[in-house]
């Protein structure tokens, strides 16, 4: 492996650019890239690209656009996709207004450090506390016997089931996607917080802005940006999880990728190829909030370097 | 700015840690009442003497351990390289990474059972170890956006150049290089994405679950579906597990070097 040592021509000047051509004619070069990215190919790509051209066949491997058609058309998928999307999207608001109103109140509200640092550490840990265990907190919670029923019951008077409260429901589970999604919202916005100077409201006091013009014209255009970005990003996470959903309420709640499991474990729909076409729905939509999601980021970091 | 801090600020603090702490709270009194009619700990005694418990939770531990394994050598030299030889290569590399955060688990396990089955010509779930080796693999996977970043951003806290010429004037190989240079360098950045692959693979769910492996996250499901008050207390569990893995990643993150000795 000499070939690819420090007398290479184009390393020695240090100040010429990175010589792409060149290092495309070296093959040695990509040796050191080439299990990164079979490694990409085999286990990410691939599968995925499988799944992609399996929703556009039909059973004899021709070309179909019918799988695609049928997610619209049949009954229960257009509905999975519809609960799927209305919880996704209400999590996802809710939980940035929730999540910016937090990250204010501890970025400009003047409250002690301590307050900071532990909200900080503690987003931290809450937003990477999802799955099954989270289900189960809420069963413990809001359940039957849960503690915050009890004490609603014996200390108000209020029985919580006799209402048409349901916490097995899609707003139940909106619910509960909250306590991973206001935490992502803290982590993710306290830093585009912190990047707005306070010189830009000294500026803007000096040409004589009112507090609501400097929020109006300065700090709502320079954080609509990151703050679209991370709705985006968050209706992207609550859209392919399942775990938590799964655990919450068992295969009763209609959701994507309860349809998509049941689909894998037993080709409930019977038809494979319409199966691929649920999973290319679930990637069109988390792949074109991502696309959105970066050029808002793009627009955001042009203001918080 | 007042130092005592606006009162709207306080009711909103205040307002969402109730949200927060509460459910933290009922749970764990929720877990305490196994035994009628007093507080205990018999529930988390029962799930830590359950055979199936300590059989699904080592499974997790080794299954996590190979893939932090398996993530740092798909990592490190990959991400070493495009820092040192191949920047132009850094926009699709980055894409890539990003990719299991745009692709569902679901899907990504989806497009695996189809692609490797039995008769496959990588026929990896023919057989227990590879089912296992698969599982590794799509855990690595769903941990490459946060290792790489977590890599690379330690990476660009040393003088990698440097370091390379001077390793290789004493005559070093690409190995030692990256194995006895730039590991150490990066030991910590490395570590810190250990700690958050680690919380991730533990209480996994979907893949292990449509892949059939005993570990940790199915057994939870199952015990949901089953008990009562062992679930409330494994939800306790799992807060404290995951507590620390961020604990640990905020502790290594002190001891971290903030930017490079000499720009590059």
């Amino acid at each position: 492996m000499t070939d690819i040592s420090l007398s290479d021509p184009a390393m020695a000047r240090k100040t010429a650019p990175p010589a792409e051509a060149r290092s495309v004619r070296l093959p040695t070069q990509w040796i050191g890239v080439a299990p990164f990215f079979i490694f990409a190919v085999l286990f990410l790509i691939l599968p995925t690209m499988y799944l992609i051209v399996g929703a556009f066949q039909d059973r004899d491997g021709g070309f179909t656009l019918t799988n695609i058609f049928k997610l619209f058309e049949q009954p229960t998928i257009r509905q999975s996709y519809m609960v799927s999307i209305k919880i996704s999207l209400w999590s996802a608001v809710l939980g940035a207004l929730a999540g910016l109103g937090i990250a204010l109140a501890i970025v400009r509200g003047g409250l002690p450090e301590w307050v900071r640092s532990s909200t900080m550490t503690f987003s931290g840990v809450a937003s990477n506390f999802a799955g099954v265990p989270l289900a189960f907190a809420f069963l413990a919670t809001l359940g039957r016997l849960g503690l915050v029923t009890i004490l609603l019951r014996d200390l108000f008077g209020f029985n919580l089931y006799a209402t048409s409260f349901n916490l097995l429901s899609s707003w139940g589970l909106i619910a509960v996607y909250l306590y991973f999604q206001i935490p992502l919202m803290i982590v993710i916005i306290t830093p585009a917080l912190d990047g707005i100077k306070r010189e830009w409201g000294e500026a803007a006091a000096t040409l004589g802005a009112t507090n609501w013009q400097y929020w109006r014209m300065v700090v709502i255009p320079v954080l609509w940006p990151s703050f679209l970005g991370t709705v985006i990003l968050l209706f992207a996470n609550a859209f392919g999880a399942i775990a938590t959903a799964y655990a919450f309420t068992g295969s009763s709640l209609n959701i994507v990728p309860i349809s998509l499991y049941a689909q894998i474990r037993g080709d409930v729909l019977g038809d494979p190829n319409l199966g691929y076409a649920l999973a290319f729905g679930m990637i069109f939509i988390t792949g074109l909030a991502n696309i959105f999601y970066i050029w808002f980021r793009t627009r955001s970091e042009r203001w918080l370097k | 700015m007042k130092k005592r801090g606006a009162w709207w600020a306080w009711l909103t603090f205040f307002v969402g840690a109730v949200y927060f702490i509460v459910p933290l709270i009922a749970t764990f009194e929720f877990s305490m009442r196994m035994k009628r009619g007093e507080y205990s700990f018999e529930a988390y005694r029962v799930v830590f003497a359950s055979s199936q418990f300590q059989q699904t939770f080592t499974y997790s531990v080794i299954v996590a351990i190979f893939t932090i394994l398996l993530g740092v050598f798909i990592v490190v030299p990959t991400a070493y390289w495009v820092r040192l030889r191949m920047p132009h290569l850094r926009p699709i590399v980055e894409f890539i990474t990003l990719l299991p955060l745009v692709i569902p688990a679901i899907v990504i396990v989806f497009g695996y059972i189809r692609m490797y089955g039995t008769n496959s010509w990588l026929p990896f779930l023919g057989t227990i170890t590879g089912t296992n080796v698969l599982l590794v693999i799509g855990y690595s996977v769903l941990a490459l956006p946060y290792m790489y970043r977590a890599v690379d951003t330690g990476l660009r806290t040393i003088d990698v150049k440097t370091l390379t010429e001077a390793a290789q004037i004493m005559g070093a190989g690409w190995p030692t290089i990256i194995g006895r240079v730039i590991l150490p360098n990066v030991l910590i950045a490395v570590l810190s994405g250990a700690f958050l692959t680690f919380a991730i693979v533990l209480g996994e769910f979907t893949m292990a679950s449509l892949l059939n492996r005993p570990a940790f996250g199915p057994y939870m499901q199952n015990l949901g579906a089953n008990r009562a008050y062992e679930p409330a207390a494994l939800a306790i569990i799992a807060f404290l597990l995951t507590w620390g893995c961020m604990t640990a990643i905020q502790f290594l993150a002190r001891y971290a070097p903030k930017s490079a000795n000499r720009p590059n």
